[in-house]
């Protein structure tokens, strides 16, 4: 029972810039259903990775048919931690983030792992990867399947949430080392391969 | 106008040192962490001070964060 999704794509931008964003990628014109974000938890290991847990709180959107059986979820946000582990000896970073609540209605964990080939210094390979579960009897088909749905429009939103952030990032960086106004380093930002899913985001209002 | 938009904190009155912090942060990561220097930390006073306010703030929320394992669900999962 359940959807698994899988995804690979190669960002084109070194590691350290990726994780940079990664940090920074809130907010973003793509990112307004994300209402707050918390870093709760952090740590560096004593073999030098750096542990941190994130809680973001976005907003609960969910298509008209199941606003009229769950009436009572509307109220609430959703309530998501973000593991995540930056290994920079092996140039990985993987992350793990979960909804915290509405579990039973639906449940998705979604694990990314960013990894810097040394072969390959300016670019940045990323695997997606999310279980989609729920636990609502008689519906969980079409919960997991709009579930299954949102996650994939949430996924174009988070790359291009990240994109974002690493243009930005490529521009402060520019203007901060020839004093000029960037000619193309926003280019390079913007060439990253898009996920193979093709499907138009829908809004959930 | 963009680059003034930053996000809030779940504690309302936390936004401020969270986003103390996190420049601190931003600046240590790329700087010092990344480049395998090890010198220390110079963020710990302002985390704690971040942590305190939104600690309290999730305490009064209810947000059942407490307890919740680090990188939980990982263990169910294949290829963990």
């Amino acid at each position: 029972m359940g959807k698994y999704f899988f995804n690979e794509t190669d960002i084109r931008s070194a590691w350290e810039h990726v994780l940079c964003a990664f940090w920074q990628r809130y907010p973003n014109p793509y990112s307004t259903h994300v209402l707050t974000e918390d870093v709760v938890f952090r740590e560096v290991t004593p073999d030098n990775c750096l542990l941190s847990r994130r809680l973001l709180t976005k907003t609960n959107r969910l298509p008209r048919w199941a606003e009229r059986i769950f009436p009572g979820n509307l109220s609430r946000s959703v309530y998501i931690i973000e593991d995540s582990i930056v290994d920079p000896n092996n140039r990985r970073l993987t992350t793990l983030t979960w909804n915290l609540n509405h579990s039973k209605l639906m449940m998705v964990v979604e694990r990314c792992v960013f990894h810097g080939e040394r072969e390959r210094p300016v670019w940045t390979h990323l695997t997606r990867e999310a279980w989609i579960s729920s636990g609502v009897f008689g519906l969980s088909r079409p919960i997991q399947e709009f579930g299954l749905s949102r996650f994939r429009s949430n996924q174009m939103k988070a790359m291009k949430g990240l994109e974002h952030a690493l243009s930005k990032l490529h521009i402060s960086a520019a203007q901060s080392h020839h004093g000029d106004a960037p000619k193309d380093s926003s280019e390079k930002a913007k060439n990253m391969t898009s996920p193979s899913s093709s499907q138009k985001p829908q809004e959930y209002v | 106008q963009e680059l003034f938009l930053k996000m809030n904190s779940v504690g309302e009155g936390c936004t401020e040192l969270k986003r103390e912090y996190d420049q601190c942060f931003n600046r240590w990561f790329a700087e010092k962490f990344l480049k395998g220097d090890r010198s220390g930390d110079p963020c710990t006073e302002m985390f704690k001070k971040y942590q305190s306010c939104v600690q309290k703030a999730i305490k009064e929320k209810d947000i059942p964060i407490d307890g919740v394992e680090f990188m939980g669900p990982n263990k169910e999962k294949p290829g963990s």
